[in-house]
């Protein structure tokens, strides 16, 4: 049974298409990144699965059940934010809403919750400052307790938004290696939304790349071309591999570019070389 | 000693349980006001706590009545304002200015004792009935049993909006039960300190006990504490000097607990900071 699994999805919101007749499957223990430019629909389709939106037209499954809010098959890691230093809150504690935030009560400790936020906290290797205040952690550190606090209820889909993003680059490679880690260990599928997919180009299967109502679903290789993204663009867009990294660069102002302002122009994303049979959608007229 | 005889009096006894009362609810909800940033949205509440005590004053003798649903209205609407923190303070703003000037409009036709209208902006607790009692026994023990519900899921929400969301915390709903909540709050804490002063009981003892630890529950625990010496401590001063109202005890303790907090608390520096949040156990 595949982790994740949509059927001929279609997602739009008022006239504008997000994606169409969407087939996508993800195995247990798979990583998936899903790439595109903002406002593509990589957010919704997260939470599509965390069942807080329903698709406009088409099936989604979670491990094999249609997505529900509060899921226990999922675990989601937020992108890093600023905390008030003040906030009494530590990072045990975050890493203790994982396991039971949602039920109400009183946070009080048990042994057992104690041993299973302990446990969770040394899997990310987070012990020396896990009882600090969250406002005084570094981006680095905060993000290594968000997969603890995901990963607390052992999930069988890890869904991650944007989770290295302002992160520097070591820490970056180290809470990819933490998510690769974990999804070879114990088969949690890991859904992935980037918009920069070097950091985590060595762990990734396969790649879903959303463009203003187009997708492309395939290995990097396959998906990651010039030709491909050019085509899904619908404009000329060359992907150059340089040291074991994917830049990609539009030919004009108007290519990958995010719509609404700034745009990184030569945003360093994506794959590799050509490669053959990959699966894609467009619009439908 | 005038103030020891004092205690055997009915009105003295009944003060000091009402402040408890108030400091336990007020004590319980401040940390969730200062993590949510709602200091502001306490004042306003409190501020037309006062205007509808003013109008139930006018029509029924009633003040706490009228006070509560003066905070209720207001919690209602603060609660339909949305979710986006500026937008919601500029509003409480434009509201509480009107409905402060609707108070005072209202208690000019008030043909009652000259004393009731300062007893609302700056508390009669000295002139707590059985009646009056009861209803803050009541608001009390409703406060504690929500809060006592809720507490986990409301901790989520206001740290951590959207992974609670997507952990299918109901954040938009919490969010309004901690405005009734705090509406309760407010219009029972008005009784001892006065709707200018609820802030002294409402954010003073959280902002205080979040310099001494991390841990949540315990800066909860630190701050119902704290809003009990304050009260408490605030009406037995008063009773010993009988010519200073208790809300000026009450808000000088408070304001005492909070500076001694910031300069003797341990997180005091950013440096200090990691190193002490190590020695504190798990609770």
């Amino acid at each position: 049974m595949p982790a994740v699994r949509l059927r001929d999805a279609s997602m739009a919101y008022a006239a504008r298409s997000l994606f169409e007749h969407l087939d996508l499957e993800v195995a247990p223990g798979e990583f998936l990144a899903v790439l595109g430019p903002n406002g593509s629909g990589k957010t919704t389709l997260l939470r599509i699965l965390l069942g807080l939106v329903g698709l406009s037209a088409g099936t989604a499954e979670v491990n094999g059940r249609a997505p529900r809010r509060g899921s226990p098959d999922l675990g989601y890691v937020p992108q890093q934010r600023a905390f008030d230093p003040d906030l009494p809150i530590r990072g045990r504690d975050l890493v203790r809403f994982g396991l039971d935030g949602h039920r109400r009560g009183l946070p009080f400790d048990n042994r057992q919750s104690r041993a299973r936020v302990d446990d969770a906290i040394r899997s990310v290797g987070a012990e020396r400052y896990a009882g600090a205040p969250i406002g005084f952690l570094s981006g680095g550190e905060q993000q290594r307790l968000r997969i603890a606090q995901a990963l607390i209820g052992d999930p069988e889909v890890l869904l991650c938004d944007e989770p290295l993003l302002s992160l520097d680059l070591s820490h970056q490679r180290a809470v990819s290696e933490l998510i690769d880690a974990r999804r070879r260990a114990s088969g949690t599928a890991v859904v992935f939304v980037t918009h920069e997919i070097n950091p985590i180009l060595p762990y990734v299967d396969r790649v879903l790349y959303l463009v203003g109502g187009r997708w492309a679903v395939g290995t990097p290789a396959e998906v990651l071309t010039s030709e491909g993204l050019s085509d899904l663009y619908g404009t000329d867009i060359d992907v150059i591999e340089v040291r074991g990294r994917i830049i990609v660069v539009g030919s004009d102002e108007s290519a990958p570019t995010e719509p609404g302002g700034h745009h990184h122009h030569h945003h360093d994303d994506h794959g590799i070389g050509p490669g053959p049979g990959r699966s894609r959608g467009t619009r439908a007229h | 000693m005038t103030g020891a005889l004092y205690l055997a009096q009915p009105f003295a006894q009944h003060a000091l349980i009402a402040g408890a009362l108030v400091a336990v609810t007020c004590g319980l909800i401040g940390p969730f006001v200062v993590t949510r940033g709602m200091a502001f949205a306490v004042h306003g509440t409190s501020e037309l706590a006062f205007t509808g005590a003013a109008a139930g004053l006018l029509v029924d003798n009633n003040p706490i009545g009228g006070a509560l649903v003066g905070a209720l209205v207001v919690a209602t609407v603060i609660g339909a304002l949305g979710v986006r923190e500026r937008e919601r303070d500029s509003a409480i703003g434009v509201i509480l200015a009107f409905g402060l000037g609707m108070g005072v409009l209202l208690l000019s036709y008030y043909r009652g004792f000259a004393t009731a209208a300062t007893n609302i902006l700056f508390g009669n607790i000295f002139g707590v009935s059985n009646d009056q009692l009861l209803a803050l026994l009541a608001i009390g023990m409703g406060v504690v049993l929500v809060m006592a519900l809720v507490y986990r899921p409301l901790l989520f929400a206001s740290v951590d909006a959207d992974v609670a969301t997507a952990r299918g915390v109901p954040v938009r709903l919490l969010g309004f039960v901690f405005l009734v909540v705090l509406a309760l709050t407010v219009t029972a804490a008005a009784q001892v300190v006065g709707t200018l002063l609820v802030l002294s009981l409402a954010i003073t003892p959280a902002a205080a006990a979040q310099r001494w630890t991390p841990n949540p529950l315990r800066v909860t625990a630190l701050s119902v504490a704290f809003a009990l010496v304050a009260a408490d401590g605030g009406i037995l001063a008063s009773l010993a000097s009988t010519t200073v109202k208790p809300s000026v005890f009450v808000t000088s303790i408070s304001f005492g607990i909070y500076l001694v907090s910031r300069v003797l608390g341990p997180r005091l520096t950013r440096r200090s900071r990691r190193a002490d949040a190590d020695t504190v156990v798990s609770a």
